[in-house]
């Protein structure tokens, strides 16, 4: 489903990721970990297109996504290519990026309005089942600001639902979050992982629910996969030494 | 001292006040202006073209930085040697227009530069188009923290009116000093023309801040949005 094929990316003299190759499958659940400064972040950023890549390839469904086949070459993506190529990208952010002037409902709704043309009714009709399954359905018609951060994480998940992607980016969710109200978001995203019908890839510090929902963990260091493999494998019996010093510092902290 | 005349200025009042409603129209036109090109002059820096931009932002910088009153002058006396004949209205509007887009501009530039980063990052991430991104998510949170600028050069606008006088709009400025040489008196018209702009700035200063609350309610923005 998504295929990162020699990516590499530099800001100016740093290579923040250095010729990665990664795939992950249809409906796969991939948890990113590693230490900060480590590329996590970055691949989730490529795939959203927020970021532009120096080299290498990444394709979504078979598909380049910053590049165009024009003949047997590889060119450059124009703008229609990328908008194309982005609605298959659903994204959540660390800090929600939830819309202030509108509701929550209306947070939902604005994309598949705009982009996707629905009618007033389908968006709203899609926006609030969505809302209910993430637990807010008395909240359709609150401003973020009226709502907690676990309350606005959820809408944010709703909202990227909402545009139907294949794939579905989780950037450290929880991590902007009081502990309290961690569990309410990490509900929704095992709800989702639970319905196994979308391919998710997640940057997470909750090594716990990284090991519970995954069906592989990739642990990053200096820009590439320094090890990857099934949960039990990598949280029980990792290989690398760089990996075994990480997850004894995390989880000592945590 | 003074030698202040109250049935004279009773009687050249209504006179004055005629001629505000002139003030009146050329601030509100100059302002409309303004309030348009000024998001065009803003926006244009935005494109990431980068001709475009270095052409807006010196277009901008030179309105700025060279006197209202001589732009006035310009448009209305040198337009018609290379074939540009307007109106004094038309002239005076085009002038005061253009010199407070480019202050509004600055003032929209601040506003789009304060919406945080991720904002935009969640208009790509849901495929927003540009116009959509500008026009649905990031000018309305622009806007709130804008108004107090706004208000501001509305005011002065208002007060730079009188420059208007030099190439004869008969706005209050130019009907006072009428008034006074018809009758040799400058006491009363002038300072008449004192009050009526304090009587009319004031309150606006006023409603700009009751406007700037009212919005931020209206878009369900707190005093200060989060994120």
């Amino acid at each position: 489903m998504v295929r990162f094929a020699n990516v590499t990316k530099r800001y100016g003299p740093l290579t923040v990721l250095d010729a990665l190759n990664l795939d992950v499958n249809q409906n796969e659940i991939v948890s990113i970990i590693g230490p900060s400064g480590s590329g996590k972040t970055t691949v989730l950023r490529m795939l959203m297109t927020l970021e532009e890549i120096d080299d290498g390839v990444i394709y979504v469904d078979g598909t380049p996504l910053t590049h165009m086949e024009r003949g047997d070459e590889l060119v450059r993506a124009n703008n229609a290519h990328l908008r194309q190529m982005r609605s298959n990208v659903g994204m959540v952010f660390q800090h929600f990026n939830l819309f202030p002037h509108m509701t929550a409902l209306q947070n939902c709704m604005e994309a598949p309005v705009r982009v996707l043309r629905l009618s007033k009714e389908e968006a709203r009709h899609r926006a609030s089942e969505l809302l209910e399954m993430v637990g807010l359905a008395d909240k359709i018609d609150q401003h973020p600001s009226r709502l907690s951060g676990g309350q606005q994480q959820r809408v944010a998940i709703a909202r990227a639902l909402a545009m139907r992607p294949k794939v579905m980016l989780f950037d450290e969710v929880t991590s902007a979050l009081d502990p309290e109200v961690i569990g309410e978001v990490l509900n929704v995203i095992r709800q989702l992982a639970g319905e196994h019908s979308l391919t998710m890839l997640m940057v997470t510090h909750q090594m716990g629910f990284a090991r519970e929902i995954s069906d592989r963990v990739c642990f990053f260091y200096a820009g590439n996969i320094a090890e990857q493999g099934s949960p039990d494998q990598l949280f029980g019996n990792p290989e690398n030494e760089r990996t075994r010093q990480f997850l004894s510092a995390v989880l000592d902290a945590g | 001292m003074f030698d202040w005349k109250w049935d004279f200025a009773f009687e050249i009042l209504p006179r004055l006040l005629w001629a505000t409603l002139n003030t009146l129209l050329a601030a509100g036109i100059g302002y409309g202006i303004a309030l348009v090109v000024g998001l065009v002059f803003a926006l244009a820096q935005r494109t990431g073209n980068r001709p475009l931009t270095i052409m807006v932002r010196e277009c901008v910088e030179f309105i700025r930085s060279t006197p209202l009153v001589l732009q006035i002058f310009f448009v209305f006396y040198v337009g018609p040697q290379i074939g540009i004949v307007l109106s004094p209205w038309t002239a005076g509007m085009i002038a005061i227009g253009l010199h407070y887009a480019s202050y509004l501009s600055e003032v929209y530039r601040g506003g789009l530069d304060n919406v945080p980063k991720g904002q935009w990052e969640a208009c790509k991430a849901l495929n927003l188009s540009p116009t959509d991104t500008y026009f649905r998510i990031i000018i309305p949170q622009a806007l709130p923290p804008s108004i107090p600028g706004m208000g501001n050069y509305l005011v002065g606008i208002f007060k730079d009116t009188p420059m208007l006088s030099v190439i004869a709009v008969a706005e209050l400025m130019h009907a006072a000093i009428a008034v006074g040489s018809e009758h040799y008196r400058y006491l009363e018209p002038y300072t008449l023309v004192g009050v009526i702009f304090l009587a009319i700035s004031l309150p606006t200063a006023f409603g700009v801040r009751w406007f700037e609350r009212w919005v931020r309610q209206s878009l369900g923005m707190g005093k200060q949005h989060e994120n």
